[in-house]
């Protein structure tokens, strides 16, 4: 109690009132426990209530005399206890208004008097007795201690009498102990909860938005789904590395009349991230909107259609506000007095309230949600069991992840009656037992029945799975009966919606009996079941499964049809209906690696090119969106490009449908990595739809997607001077600015390419650009800094454009990204650092201006990365011409660290480190330390590299080292001669220059050493 | 075809395209093998005085159940009753053609229109909850006891003709079986089957048409 009393509780702080509890809901709760514990002692501890406090507890009461029963001795105004203490004092006394207790049986009586007063009497009591603690058990606790524990050592054994009474003080001391462990962790509890979101309140809102999210015209959204189907054992469904950052899980929303939306929940908030879809990706945990409270408050803000039905729906009427406690934390909020705070507070305020709000349609939701696990924690699911197919065993669903801790939390929570379970249940269960019962008439009558239920939502589709309906359902597609396997289909379609029955099927082999369908003549089977395949391989082992068995290469012959004709007849309207059902299920597929090279190999490319020209929208999506998931593949890029794809794809790009375009953009992207596809996107004019997707700002994955295209575009320069055309760089510098940074990863790309064209290094400075691009160099995202230092390298080529840069401190912030663990922004941050030196107006005093710059680049030459270290020996090469500044890096022991990687066969690298070597000569006894450490002999050989640039910058480091008669030896030792004299007639003069002049070297060495020889 | 007398061909042709013009779904060469194939199924010629000419209702059962695997007494007898337009209890060519071109070729209207009148027992344009219990009275074998599937008809039946009944009037009109069917294509056979199903369909195809594939 002491503890909890003095940290946990929240005491007032203005002085005006000193010492008050203040009326927080934590206050309230932290009394309520004091009170329970209070008022239940005398009856649980009869022996400790007893006992008499060293001093008395007082306080002001609000009771009077005429509240006291007749059990005590009344006097006028006072009250006494007819129980007195061994020194004939009363165990309670009252004069009003101050109240004096001595014993706990005499507060719990007191507090049964006070009635509906009690909890102003605790409080009352607290405030005034600010250590309860000591006044019950005295100063002495230690002594008390030291008894105990020599006590229950059992070694002594004297004045058993008082023994007695300090072992009750022990026990109540212990009792009072653990009442603030209890405090304390409820207090604990309370706060956790306070911070924003947690797993569960994300749950129920799901759930919520779920049961509203199911077919019909009330519905406020298309879908609602998770990306991960497991479930950590926190509540989790985020990779424990997000985790770490608080986030919580990730979700896909359809709404119903804008784009889709992702959505990262963490206990921050809601906000939409960068488009991750499926689980196992590793892209996109980019915050790219506001952060919200609320799913529904970020929906309210992204859809009109949801905000203006979200509000007509009776989930408003579930959350009826409790205004109370949020009242109460409001007055808390002011009494503290802190307007610095006060947004803080505010805020918070407005999460208590949203999860207050929240809290009565939390128990509804669970009213509707938990049976399941109830039902099988009562074994209600028998019928599992009598079907064959049912031998899926009960712990598999439990050992399987997600629900099963999921619905222990719930059953934990609600641990009541089964009373409540939802009538759906037993309708549900009622008729999968006439499926199993009736004849075909029955089953198609029965099948129809349970179409009328709203498969959408979660309560019957886990109903259907856990009185064994699934089981049946699979069953009826191994029957002869087409039209119960399309009854069976239409509902497995719907229910296979739900991450459990997805895993469910899959466990069960249901997909094996799905798959079969597909070589059925019946093309509305056909249909059907490809877009149950769809919804059922969204996750990586039913996706094996399809291919496993054969599921590619059928889904592939789904896409056989004629989709361009301008009439149809029934038959091929159907055919075509078949092929977008197929091209969907491939979309599904087509996550899985494995699953590509099968689509491939079972002819799929040809087939979705040939798709690709149907006119129809609806198509296009799904064979659009197979093809940009399989472009990350080389072989799909080669038969996109030779397929004659691309003219399509750029096609589609004017369509008017973002996520069309959207995944169009993305296949660009792509693919443009391949120079002739840049050209073939040129030839077909779509650099223009490129640009002006660039308007459409607002739909991010789009806007993404788009630059991205733009990016690997602009990689050829003639793209380039296209996209000038129609200012693409000057739309692309206004989005270096709140963007999320999936996008600004892609412009700062483009951005970067563009800048290799000096005209537009002066448009990038005269827009704007070098001060968005230099506040982007503290970013954090590894990808979004690789192109940011590329693009600010680009930049810093340009005089004018290095002043601002300087002026900006961007070289610093540059610099110190070379700290950065990625080996990806390490070297793209040596290699800007390289034109930076070059063009700054006094490098070396800028460089020497970096406090423990030189140390940090020198000692990334003991990096393992070749890149990394090319990069960094070809901006030591840049530093070094500063004589001070290459003073300081030979303190650092650079000639050791470049010799060590002499022995590199990496062209590159070779390049860099010779001219590293070169201008690391030129200073004190370089030349020798070189030689010593045994460079040379290495370097030598390099002139044989097939690189002609190894051969110059070669070259010049040998010039260089050449002038130390040593190094002359070990070189012509090495035969260098020869092949210098070979590139003497080079046409590069810088390269002949330094063969000549190193030849020159040796040989006046030579000739000293004959005329020693001869003259002495 | 070839030893057929020229007289009979001819006589043959001016059916073919008398029948054809009034069946709309079939053209006169597919005319003329179903009448071939009808005269095959007829077999004997009902002698004179011995009723009307064309397939009596044993015969057009077994074709039913042997050809297109529809077994069931009622349906059969009421599927019988579709074909026979004229109630005189025999299939002549021409309904057993303009019945065919409804159940190889209808389109979901026809069918739906067809089905009613199979399910509308007693013929007075409505189908009752009696009706329906009548044609499903059997579909719950799988039940133990009398009392368990004589209670879980009468449950489905519910269901469904609640579901089904769309004015509310305690009786299935043609509209409302028709707004039903059209929503949800599984109930076009929802008392009990009364069509070939595809395959069926298929196999009769290929056999009487196998002399205009060639």
């Amino acid at each position: 109690m002491g503890l909890s009393l003095t940290r946990a509780a929240q005491w007032t702080t203005a002085t005006s009132d000193a010492g008050k509890l203040a009326p927080t809901p934590m206050n309230v709760s932290l009394l309520k426990e004091v009170l329970r514990f209070v008022e239940q002692f005398s009856s649980q501890h009869p022996q400790e209530a007893e006992h008499v406090f060293e001093e008395p507890l007082q306080w002001s009461t609000a009771l009077v005399a005429s509240d006291f029963k007749t059990d005590y001795d009344i006097s006028d105004l006072d009250v006494q206890s007819p129980e007195k203490d061994n020194k004939g004092r009363p165990l309670l006394q009252l004069s009003p208004p101050t109240v004096c207790v001595r014993s706990f049986s005499q507060l719990s009586k007191l507090l049964h008097l006070a009635d509906n007063k009690r909890m102003e009497e605790v409080q009352a009591c607290l405030e005034e007795n600010r250590d309860p603690v000591v006044k019950i058990l005295g100063p002495s606790l230690d002594s008390i201690l030291e008894k105990a524990d020599a006590h229950t050592d059992g070694l002594v054994d004297e004045e058993k009498e008082e023994d007695q009474s300090k072992d009750i003080k022990v026990k109540l001391f212990l009792l009072l102990q653990d009442l603030d462990k209890q405090l304390l962790s409820k207090c604990l509890k309370d706060m956790d909860g306070r911070d924003g979101l947690d797993p569960g309140a994300v749950r129920n809102e799901v759930e919520m938005l779920k049961r509203h999210s199911s077919e019909g015209e009330k519905r406020v959204l298309k879908s609602v789904r998770y990306t991960s189907d497991y479930v950590f054992s926190n509540g989790c469904r985020a990779p424990p590395w997000r985790q770490a950052l608080n986030e919580i899980c990730y979700l896909v929303i359809e709404p119903c009349d804008t784009e889709t939306l992702y959505i990262t929940c963490s206990t921050a908030g809601v906000f939409l991230n960068g488009g991750i879809n499926r689980e196992g990706e590793e892209i996109g945990f980019e915050q790219t909107s506001d952060v919200f409270k609320d799913l529904r408050a970020l929906l309210k803000s992204t859809s009109p259609h949801f905000a203006e039905n979200a509000n007509k729906q009776d989930f408003e009427e579930e959350l009826p506000p409790t205004q109370k406690t949020q009242h109460v934390e409001l007055v808390d909020a002011e009494e503290q007095g802190q307007p610095q705070r006060s947004d803080e507070q505010q805020e918070k305020n407005v999460h208590e309230k949203e999860r207050q709000r929240h809290a009565p349609n939390k128990a509804n939701d669970r009213k509707k949600y938990e049976p399941c696990r109830r039902w099988n924690n009562l074994g209600l699911v028998s019928p599992r069991g009598k079907t064959p197919a049912g031998s899926v065993p009960m712990d598999a669903f439990s050992e399987s992840s997600s629900e099963s801790e999921e619905e222990e939390e719930q059953s934990e929570r609600h641990p009541e009656s089964n009373t409540d379970l939802p009538s759906e249940y037993w309708q549900i269960q009622k008729l999968v037992k006439y499926l199993k019962v009736g004849d075909q008439n029955a089953t198609a009558l029965t099948l129809c029945a349970m179409m009328e239920f709203n498969l959408m939502q979660e309560t019957c589709q886990l109903a259907i799975r856990d009185v064994g309906g699934l089981e049946v359902l699979i069953n009826l597609l191994d029957t002869d009966e087409v039209q119960c396997k399309i009854g069976s289909l239409k509902i497995l379609r719907k229910i296979s919606h739900n991450v459990h029955i997805r895993r469910a099927i899959v466990d069960m082999g249901g997909l094996q009996s799905i798959m079969k369908i597909l070589d059925s003549p019946v093309k509305d089977l056909k249909a059907l079941d490809a877009e149950t395949i769809a919804n059922v391989a969204r996750f990586r082992r039913a996706r094996r499964t399809v291919r496993q068995y054969g599921g590619i290469k059928k889904l592939v012959r789904l896409l056989d049809c004629a989709p361009n004709l301008a009439n149809l007849t029934a038959e091929q309207e159907k055919d075509v209906e078949v092929a977008r059902c197929g091209a969907l299920a491939l979309w599904s597929c087509s996550k899985s690696t494995k699953n590509k090279e099968a689509i491939r190999k079972a002819g799929g490319v040809f087939m979705l090119g040939r798709l690709l020209k149907s006119p129809h929208e609806n198509m296009l999506i799904p064979v659009v969106g197979t093809l940009q998931e399989c472009a990350s593949e080389e072989s799909y890029r080669i038969a996109i490009q030779t397929e004659g794809m691309i003219k399509d794809l750029v096609q589609n790009l004017s369509r008017d449908n973002d996520e069309l375009q959207m995944h169009c953009a993305n296949a660009i992207f792509k693919c443009a990595q391949d120079k002739q596809t840049r050209y073939l996107v040129r030839q077909y004019k779509g650099l223009q739809p490129l640009v002006s997707l660039l308007s459409k700002a607002h739909n991010k994955q789009l806007l993404a997607a788009a630059t991205g295209a733009i990016w690997k575009c602009s990689i050829s320069v003639e793209n380039v001077t296209k996209f000038q055309e129609y200012k693409a760089l000057q739309t692309l510098l206004c989005l270096l600015t709140d963007q999320p940074e999936e996008v600004l990863v892609n412009v700062l790309g483009a951005v970067g390419e563009f800048a290799k064209i000096p005209a537009n290094k002066a448009t990038i400075r005269k827009c704007g650009g070098i001060r968005s691009l230099v506040n982007l160099l503290t970013g954090t995202n590894q990808a979004l800094l690789v192109n940011v230092t590329k693009a600010v390298g680009a930049c810093a080529t340009d005089m004018d454009n290095m002043i601002i840069i300087d002026k900006l401190d961007g070289v610093r912030l540059v610099w110190s990204l070379l700290r950065n663990p990625s080996a990806d922004v390490q070297s793209s941050a040596a290699w800007a650092l390289c034109p930076c030196i070059e063009n700054a107006k006094d490098a070396g005093e800028m460089v020497r201006s970096l406090v423990g710059g030189l140390e940090l680049i020198v000692n990334l030459l003991k990096s393992t990365n070749n890149e990394v270290l090319a990069s960094i020996c070809a901006a030591i090469a840049k530093i070094a011409r500063d004589k001070e500044n290459l003073a300081v890096l030979t303190d650092h022991g650079v000639v050791q660290l470049l010799t060590k990687l002499t022995n590199t066969t990496d062209d590159r690298l070779r390049r860099h480190l010779a001219e590293a070597v070169g201008h690391c000569c030129m200073w004190g006894s370089n030349r020798a330390s070189f030689g010593d450490a045994g460079a040379v002999a290495p370097l030598v050989r390099y002139l044989k590299s097939k690189d002609k640039a190894v051969h110059k910058t070669t070259a010049m480091a040998l010039y260089q080292l050449s002038r130390d008669p040593n190094n002359c030896i070990t070189m012509h030792d090495k035969g260098v001669v020869k092949l210098l004299i070979h590139h003497m007639g080079s046409d590069n003069e810088m390269l002949l220059e330094a063969a000549a002049g190193c030849v020159r070297n040796i040989r006046l060495l030579a000739q000293e050493n004959r005329k020693a020889k001869l003259f002495y | 075809m070839s030893n057929m007398s020229a007289m009979k061909k001819r006589l043959l042709k001016t059916l073919a395209e008398s029948i054809s013009e009034q069946v709309d779904l079939f053209n006169t060469a597919e005319v003329e093998c179903l009448i071939h194939d009808y005269n095959v199924l007829l077999g004997e010629p009902t002698p004179p005085g011995k009723g009307v000419p064309g397939l009596d209702r044993a015969k057009f059962r077994s074709i039913l159940h042997n050809t297109f695997g529809i077994s069931d007494d009622l349906m059969m007898d009421r599927v019988f009753r579709t074909f026979d337009r004229d109630n005189d209890s025999s299939v002549s060519t021409k309904e057993w053609i303009a019945g065919l071109s409804i159940f190889l070729r209808g389109s979901l209207d026809d069918k739906i229109k067809c089905n009613f009148r199979v399910y509308d027992l007693n013929d007075d344009t409505f189908v009752s909850i009696e009706e329906v219990y009548h044609m499903l009275k059997n579909c719950l074998p799988g039940l133990p006891t009398k009392e368990e599937r004589d209670e879980g008809v009468k449950d489905l039946v519910e269901i469904t003709f609640k579901r089904m009944d769309r004015d509310h009037d305690g009786k299935m009109s043609l509209p409302d079986f028709e707004q039903s069917v059209k929503e949800e294509n599984l109930l076009l056979e929802a008392f009990g089957t009364c069509l070939p199903n595809f395959k069926r369909v298929e196999a009769f195809e290929r056999r009487v048409f196998r002399e205009l594939k060639k």
